[in-house]
Protein backbone atom coordinates (compact mmCIF):
# COMPACT_ATOMS: atom_id res chain seq x y z
CA UNK A 1 0.00 0.00 0.00
CA UNK A 2 1.48 3.78 -0.83
CA UNK A 3 0.28 6.65 0.44
CA UNK A 4 1.60 9.66 -0.33
CA UNK A 5 0.99 13.74 0.32
CA UNK A 6 3.03 15.79 -1.98
CA UNK A 7 3.59 19.01 -3.74
CA UNK A 8 5.19 17.39 -6.87
CA UNK A 9 3.19 15.76 -9.95
CA UNK A 10 3.23 11.72 -10.31
CA UNK A 11 3.43 9.94 -13.38
CA UNK A 12 0.19 7.68 -13.74
CA UNK A 13 2.07 4.61 -15.93
CA UNK A 14 5.11 4.21 -13.44
CA UNK A 15 2.43 3.95 -10.45
CA UNK A 16 0.95 1.31 -11.92
CA UNK A 17 3.42 -0.03 -12.99
CA UNK A 18 5.04 -0.60 -9.37
CA UNK A 19 1.90 -1.87 -8.36
CA UNK A 20 2.06 -5.05 -10.93
CA UNK A 21 5.41 -5.39 -10.08
CA UNK A 22 5.97 -9.07 -8.96
CA UNK A 23 2.44 -9.24 -8.15
CA UNK A 24 1.35 -12.36 -11.43
CA UNK A 25 -1.67 -12.84 -9.01
CA UNK A 26 -3.28 -9.06 -10.06
CA UNK A 27 -5.81 -9.32 -12.94
CA UNK A 28 -6.87 -6.09 -12.52
CA UNK A 29 -6.05 -2.16 -11.70
CA UNK A 30 -8.58 0.48 -11.79
CA UNK A 31 -7.31 3.65 -11.27
CA UNK A 32 -8.94 7.43 -11.13
CA UNK A 33 -7.15 10.67 -11.22
CA UNK A 34 -8.56 13.96 -10.60
CA UNK A 35 -7.66 17.45 -12.33
CA UNK A 36 -7.94 20.38 -12.03
CA UNK A 37 -10.41 22.51 -14.35
CA UNK A 38 -10.61 25.59 -15.60
CA UNK A 39 -14.28 26.38 -14.40
CA UNK A 40 -16.23 25.78 -11.24
CA UNK A 41 -19.30 27.44 -10.26
CA UNK A 42 -19.93 29.35 -13.08
CA UNK A 43 -16.58 30.83 -12.56
CA UNK A 44 -13.64 31.08 -14.71
CA UNK A 45 -10.25 29.12 -12.21
CA UNK A 46 -6.81 30.43 -13.12
CA UNK A 47 -5.69 28.05 -10.62
CA UNK A 48 -5.73 27.13 -7.18
CA UNK A 49 -3.70 26.25 -3.91
CA UNK A 50 -4.02 22.84 -1.89
CA UNK A 51 -4.33 23.47 2.03
CA UNK A 52 -3.93 20.56 4.10
CA UNK A 53 -3.33 18.91 7.69
CA UNK A 54 -0.11 18.08 7.74
CA UNK A 55 0.08 14.91 10.50
CA UNK A 56 -3.74 14.42 10.23
CA UNK A 57 -3.83 14.05 6.26
CA UNK A 58 -2.20 10.82 6.08
CA UNK A 59 -3.89 9.27 8.77
CA UNK A 60 -6.88 9.34 7.39
CA UNK A 61 -5.77 8.19 3.90
CA UNK A 62 -4.61 5.34 5.42
CA UNK A 63 -7.41 4.71 7.41
CA UNK A 64 -9.78 5.10 4.27
CA UNK A 65 -7.67 2.72 2.71
CA UNK A 66 -8.12 0.24 4.96
CA UNK A 67 -11.63 0.15 5.31
CA UNK A 68 -11.63 -0.44 1.81
CA UNK A 69 -8.88 -3.52 2.18
CA UNK A 70 -11.89 -4.66 4.85
CA UNK A 71 -14.78 -4.42 2.54
CA UNK A 72 -13.19 -5.76 -0.61
CA UNK A 73 -10.33 -8.24 -1.19
CA UNK A 74 -7.84 -6.00 -2.59
CA UNK A 75 -4.19 -7.49 -3.89
CA UNK A 76 -2.59 -3.59 -3.67
CA UNK A 77 -3.76 -0.04 -3.28
CA UNK A 78 -2.02 3.60 -4.16
CA UNK A 79 -3.45 6.73 -3.22
CA UNK A 80 -1.12 9.90 -4.19
CA UNK A 81 -2.81 13.42 -3.45
CA UNK A 82 -0.60 16.57 -4.33
CA UNK A 83 -0.95 19.99 -2.16
CA UNK A 84 0.72 23.26 -2.94
CA UNK A 85 -0.20 25.85 -6.25
CA UNK A 86 -1.99 23.79 -9.19
CA UNK A 87 -3.08 25.08 -12.42
CA UNK A 88 -5.74 24.06 -15.03
CA UNK A 89 -4.99 20.75 -16.70
CA UNK A 90 -3.02 19.44 -13.37
CA UNK A 91 -3.46 16.18 -12.25
CA UNK A 92 -4.47 16.30 -8.16
CA UNK A 93 -5.24 13.03 -7.12
CA UNK A 94 -4.70 9.62 -8.08
CA UNK A 95 -6.10 6.39 -6.73
CA UNK A 96 -5.19 2.99 -8.05
CA UNK A 97 -6.49 -0.28 -6.71
CA UNK A 98 -5.30 -3.90 -7.84
CA UNK A 99 -7.56 -6.74 -7.30
CA UNK A 100 -7.36 -10.21 -9.01
CA UNK A 101 -10.50 -9.15 -10.71
CA UNK A 102 -12.26 -6.10 -11.78
CA UNK A 103 -15.17 -5.85 -9.60
CA UNK A 104 -13.46 -5.14 -6.38
CA UNK A 105 -11.41 -2.70 -7.68
CA UNK A 106 -13.90 -0.52 -9.50
CA UNK A 107 -16.07 -0.75 -6.28
CA UNK A 108 -12.82 0.15 -4.02
CA UNK A 109 -11.54 2.77 -6.21
CA UNK A 110 -15.00 4.56 -5.94
CA UNK A 111 -15.60 4.29 -2.17
CA UNK A 112 -11.75 5.81 -1.49
CA UNK A 113 -12.57 8.70 -3.48
CA UNK A 114 -15.81 9.17 -2.21
CA UNK A 115 -14.79 8.99 1.64
CA UNK A 116 -11.41 10.92 0.32
CA UNK A 117 -13.98 13.70 -0.80
CA UNK A 118 -15.49 14.09 2.32
CA UNK A 119 -13.00 12.40 5.14
CA UNK A 120 -9.43 13.73 4.03
CA UNK A 121 -8.59 17.03 5.19
CA UNK A 122 -7.20 19.03 2.13
CA UNK A 123 -8.96 22.47 1.15
CA UNK A 124 -9.03 24.15 -2.25
CA UNK A 125 -8.71 27.81 -2.74
CA UNK A 126 -9.35 28.92 -6.20
CA UNK A 127 -7.89 32.07 -7.72
CA UNK A 128 -10.89 33.50 -10.31
CA UNK A 129 -11.44 36.25 -12.48
CA UNK A 130 -13.24 37.77 -9.15
CA UNK A 131 -10.49 36.85 -6.60
CA UNK A 132 -9.50 34.33 -4.67
CA UNK A 133 -12.39 31.68 -3.26
CA UNK A 134 -12.46 28.89 -0.83
CA UNK A 135 -14.46 26.38 -2.99
CA UNK A 136 -17.21 25.14 -0.66
CA UNK A 137 -17.75 21.75 -0.12
CA UNK A 138 -20.71 19.85 -2.55
CA UNK A 139 -24.02 18.02 -0.81
CA UNK A 140 -23.66 15.59 -3.77
CA UNK A 141 -20.20 14.56 -2.33
CA UNK A 142 -21.97 13.72 0.80
CA UNK A 143 -24.87 12.00 -0.99
CA UNK A 144 -22.21 10.07 -2.38
CA UNK A 145 -20.62 9.20 1.17
CA UNK A 146 -23.84 8.24 2.07
CA UNK A 147 -24.57 5.31 -0.47
CA UNK A 148 -21.61 3.04 0.79
CA UNK A 149 -22.88 3.69 4.38
CA UNK A 150 -26.67 2.63 3.32
CA UNK A 151 -24.82 -0.52 1.53
CA UNK A 152 -22.98 -2.05 4.39
CA UNK A 153 -20.74 -4.55 4.18
CA UNK A 154 -20.64 -5.30 1.02
CA UNK A 155 -20.65 -8.76 -0.90
CA UNK A 156 -16.72 -9.68 -2.21
CA UNK A 157 -17.64 -9.48 -5.45
CA UNK A 158 -16.46 -12.33 -8.22
CA UNK A 159 -16.20 -10.16 -11.13
CA UNK B 1 -5.34 22.33 37.40
CA UNK B 2 -6.16 23.84 33.91
CA UNK B 3 -5.50 21.58 30.95
CA UNK B 4 -2.74 22.90 28.43
CA UNK B 5 -4.05 21.86 24.63
CA UNK B 6 -3.26 21.99 21.21
CA UNK B 7 -5.32 24.07 18.92
CA UNK B 8 -5.36 24.11 15.11
CA UNK B 9 -7.41 25.88 12.29
CA UNK B 10 -7.21 25.25 8.90
CA UNK B 11 -8.49 27.09 5.61
CA UNK B 12 -11.28 30.06 5.82
CA UNK B 13 -11.16 29.06 9.50
CA UNK B 14 -7.38 29.60 9.81
CA UNK B 15 -7.89 32.40 7.62
CA UNK B 16 -11.18 34.89 9.39
CA UNK B 17 -9.14 34.16 12.53
CA UNK B 18 -5.88 35.27 11.67
CA UNK B 19 -4.14 32.38 13.52
CA UNK B 20 -3.07 28.98 12.28
CA UNK B 21 -2.50 27.62 16.15
CA UNK B 22 -2.19 28.27 19.47
CA UNK B 23 -1.28 26.49 22.98
CA UNK B 24 -3.45 27.16 25.44
CA UNK B 25 -4.89 26.45 29.18
CA UNK B 26 -8.62 25.74 29.06
CA UNK B 27 -10.44 26.09 32.50
CA UNK B 28 -11.29 23.31 34.08
CA UNK B 29 -15.35 22.94 32.86
CA UNK B 30 -14.15 22.42 29.63
CA UNK B 31 -13.73 19.04 28.83
CA UNK B 32 -14.53 18.56 25.86
CA UNK B 33 -14.04 19.51 22.36
CA UNK B 34 -17.47 21.16 22.05
CA UNK B 35 -16.65 22.76 25.02
CA UNK B 36 -12.91 23.87 23.68
CA UNK B 37 -15.60 25.70 20.77
CA UNK B 38 -17.98 27.31 22.81
CA UNK B 39 -15.14 28.48 25.15
CA UNK B 40 -13.30 29.83 22.31
CA UNK B 41 -16.56 31.82 21.30
CA UNK B 42 -16.97 33.56 24.40
CA UNK B 43 -13.35 35.53 23.30
CA UNK B 44 -15.89 37.47 21.05
CA UNK B 45 -15.06 38.79 18.02
CA UNK B 46 -13.92 37.11 15.37
CA UNK B 47 -14.01 34.09 17.42
CA UNK B 48 -18.16 33.97 18.05
CA UNK B 49 -18.79 34.33 14.47
CA UNK B 50 -16.30 31.97 13.43
CA UNK B 51 -16.71 29.07 15.23
CA UNK B 52 -20.67 29.86 16.18
CA UNK B 53 -22.86 26.77 16.64
CA UNK B 54 -24.81 26.12 14.21
CA UNK B 55 -21.88 26.94 11.51
CA UNK B 56 -20.77 24.01 9.23
CA UNK B 57 -17.71 23.12 10.61
CA UNK B 58 -15.55 19.61 11.24
CA UNK B 59 -13.41 18.58 14.47
CA UNK B 60 -10.50 17.26 15.24
CA UNK B 61 -9.19 15.64 18.23
CA UNK B 62 -5.22 13.79 17.97
CA UNK B 63 -5.90 13.81 14.16
CA UNK B 64 -9.32 12.37 13.99
CA UNK B 65 -12.44 14.08 13.10
CA UNK B 66 -14.51 13.77 16.00
CA UNK B 67 -17.90 14.62 17.64
CA UNK B 68 -18.06 17.70 20.07
CA UNK B 69 -18.72 14.71 22.77
CA UNK B 70 -15.32 14.13 22.14
CA UNK B 71 -13.03 14.21 25.56
CA UNK B 72 -9.87 16.52 25.48
CA UNK B 73 -6.79 15.85 27.42
CA UNK B 74 -3.49 17.71 28.76
CA UNK B 75 -1.55 17.93 25.57
CA UNK B 76 -4.26 16.92 23.21
CA UNK B 77 -4.62 19.03 20.04
CA UNK B 78 -7.83 20.37 18.89
CA UNK B 79 -8.36 21.54 15.47
CA UNK B 80 -11.66 23.20 14.17
CA UNK B 81 -11.53 23.79 9.97
CA UNK B 82 -14.52 23.97 7.02
CA UNK B 83 -15.91 20.83 5.22
CA UNK B 84 -12.90 19.37 3.22
CA UNK B 85 -12.60 20.09 -0.45
CA UNK B 86 -9.83 17.94 -1.84
CA UNK B 87 -9.79 15.29 -4.58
Amino acid sequence: MKIQVQTADFDLQSELNAMRAGRPDTGAIVSFIGLVRDVNDGKSVAGMELEHYPGMTEKALQQIAEQAQQRWELIDLTVIHRVGPLLPTDQIVLVAVASRHRGNAFAACEFIMDYLKTEAPFWKKEQTTEGERWVDARETDQVALEKWIAAGVPQDCAI
Amino acid sequence: MATTIELRFFASVREKLGISEEKIAVPDNVRTVGDVRAWLCSRGEPWSEVLAEGRALRMALDHEMCEPEAEIHAGCEVAFFPPVTGG
